[in-house]
This record gives C-alpha cells, sequence and structure tokens, in this order.
C-alpha cells in the first residue's frame, strides 16, 4: 500500500476514536442535563472528597434542590466549580429560589466565597447534584492537567 | 518477555484491575439498600428574636432561638460500603413571602467505628437560625433530621429519618436590653 493511504487509514482510526469518545461526552452531557457530569476532585479539603476522587453530577430541572443537597456550583468570573453542601433554601411563591452553601468542614459560609456583594446563590449558578462517587480513578487526569494546554480541556473542581 | 519490569507492569495492571472489580462489587452489593431509620426530635423553649443581620443583608431579620433534644440508634446504618454519615437537622416552615423556607440547624460527622448512638439533652443550635424576613413569630416549623451515606463507591444517598417533630415559635418577640443591641 502507498505510505499515503497507510498515514489516512491511521488517522481516520484515530479520527472515529476520538468522534466516539466526544460523542459519549456530549450524550452523557444531555442525559444528566448538566454541563459537567463528571468532575474531579482538585482540593481535599473536604471531608469525604479526596484528591482524584470522580463526581457525577446531575441536573434535571425536577429535581429540586433542598437544604442537605451536595450542589457544584460556579461563581462569575471563576473557572473551576466548588462542590459544597446547601444550608439555606428560600423559595418564593412564583419560583424564585435562593440558596447558601457551606463546606462541611469549614465553620462559616460561603458568603466569602460568592461575588462582592452577593449574599446568596441562585438556580443558573448550580451547574448540578452530585449524585455518586468513585474514589481514585480522577488521579489520572489531574497528573495529565499538569499539561499547559490540557489544562482547559479538563473537569476539575475543588472542594 | 520476562524482564523485572514487564513482570511489575503485569502486576500493577492486574492489582488495578482487582481493586476496579472489587470497588465495582461493593457498589453493587449495597445498591438496593435503604438506610432507613426513626430518631426522635424535640425542641425546647423557642424564642423569637428581632437583630440585625451582619452576615447577611444588614437588615433587622428574625433569629429563632432553640434547644434540641435528639435520641438515636444509627450503628445499624453502617455496612461494608458505608464510609461515613453525615447527619444534619433541617427547619422547614412556610411564610407569606416564602413558600419554602429550610434552614440546617446542626449536622454532625459520624465516621466508621465511632458510636452511632447519640442521646442529646438540651442542645444550642450549631447555626444560626435567621429567617430571610420577619415572619417566624408564631410560626409553624417542623424539624426533620437526614443524613448522607457517603459510600466507598456509589450513590451519595439522602435519607429523612421517620421521627420529624414540630413546634411553634411564641407570638412575641424577645427583646435584650436595647433594641439595638445588635448580636449577641
Amino acid at each position: 500500500m502507498h505510505w499515503s493511504r497507510k498515514l489516512i487509514s491511521r488517522l481516520l482510526r484515530y479520527a472515529i476514536v476520538i468522534s466516539t469518545l466526544l460523542m459519549l461526552w456530549k450524550s452523557l452531557i444531555l442525559a444528566t442535563n448538566c454541563s459537567q457530569p463528571i468532575l474531579v476532585v482538585l482540593s481535599g479539603g473536604y471531608s469525604f472528597h479526596n484528591l482524584g476522587d470522580l463526581l457525577f453530577v446531575t441536573n434535571y430541572p425536577a429535581d429540586s434542590i433542598r437544604a442537605g443537597d451536595v450542589v457544584v456550583f460556579r461563581i462569575e468570573g471563576r473557572f473551576i466549580p466548588i462542590v459544597h453542601r446547601v444550608i439555606r433554601v428560600h423559595e418564593r411563591e412564583d419560583g424564585y429560589v435562593k440558596f447558601l452553601t457551606k463546606g462541611d468542614g469549614n465553620s462559616v459560609d460561603d458568603r466569602g466565597l460568592y461575588s462582592v456583594g452577593q449574599l446568596w446563590l441562585e438556580r443558573e449558578q448550580i451547574v448540578g447534584k452530585v449524585k455518586g462517587y468513585f474514589p481514585y480513578l480522577g488521579l489520572f487526569i489531574i497528573l495529565l492537567s499538569n499539561l499547559p494546554l490540557l489544562d482547559r480541556l479538563l473537569l476539575r473542581v475543588v472542594t | 518477555m520476562h524482564s523485572f519490569l514487564s513482570r511489575l507492569n503485569t502486576l500493577f495492571a492486574f492489582t488495578i484491575s482487582v481493586l476496579a472489580a472489587l470497588t465495582l462489587g461493593v457498589f453493587i452489593s449495597t445498591y438496593f439498600e435503604q438506610y432507613h431509620g426513626t430518631v426522635s426530635i424535640s425542641a425546647n423553649k423557642p424564642i423569637v428574636k428581632h437583630m440585625t443581620d451582619f452576615s447577611a443583608n444588614r437588615k433587622k431579620n428574625d433569629l429563632g432561638v432553640l434547644q434540641l433534644n435528639m435520641d438515636m440508634d444509627l450503628n445499624p446504618l453502617f455496612d461494608w460500603n458505608v464510609k461515613q454519615l453525615f447527619l444534619y437537622l433541617t427547619a422547614e416552615y412556610v411564610t407569606p413571602s416564602n413558600s419554602l423556607n429550610q434552614v440546617v440547624l446542626w449536622d454532625k460527622i459520624i465516621e466508621r467505628g465511632e458510636n452511632a448512638q447519640l442521646n442529646i439533652r438540651d442542645m444550642a443550635t450549631k447555626y444560626y437560625f435567621w429567617d430571610d424576613g420577619d415572619h417566624l413569630r408564631s410560626n409553624n416549623v417542623t424539624l426533620t433530621l437526614a443524613w448522607n451515606i457517603i459510600s466507598n463507591a456509589g450513590r451519595l444517598l439522602h435519607v429523612r429519618a421517620d421521627g420529624s417533630s414540630s413546634f411553634i415559635f411564641p407570638g412575641e418577640y424577645v427583646t435584650s436590653r436595647g433594641k439595638n443591641s445588635g448580636r449577641e
């Protein structure tokens, strides 16, 4: 076979693998209704989340967020989302709801983490609820994230 | 083909596979477990204060103060997949401005191996019971205990205990020496 044919066939095989993975990932995003359905824990400050653990997140609108739920949220202007527990919920008749969160190991709530002047979290800032957990699997991703370009692609979260 | 490194590589891959299979086994074997339990909760001496909430909007909101009694035995909940129990007590109530309010008043972490039988008397709430507004007077509040099962691998399950209780706040504020004495 001509060398160019071999090259093209190899490239096509790689392309198939990559596009299949990408399709699986996007389907997972659709199935969970969440922009980041799997996250890797970056910092080990939380009681049960250790470095490298995988978190499975969903974001169904009918699955309302109540006190005690562990949620993933993102503050405006910050790239890495935070995983903490909801400690206060106030919902109005018209459906507008606001939340306050706090890390399990912290003695103060997260108001110091929110943007300046922000006292409550709103539904749009919440990426989803943590539904499941698998230990250690994410350590490989953390090792990869030390490569400068891959940084932005990888799904990490701080606790 | 039987160099030291290739043997090490095979050993490593095998170890990882076995660990993964074990973890999956642990997950599947406890997937259908319900983790129910019964607790007994009551509140003593509930009062309402009206004070400035410096941690929030600097306006005067209602602050509920009460003491808790709780009895529970959660030792049966710890199976081989339960690493930790995160207990939290939620107060739920309705106000004219908000159709649903939930405030976590107390939480506790119980690790596997620790004694999971609690008999608590006259304990102050761990967190302040601030309302988003001033509607705690004469309000009927329901206290529910729930736990979060933290497993070695698997779902993060929230289970509400049987045995919630309610109480009603008094209809008048309790004032301390001066109305503007701020947080005590």
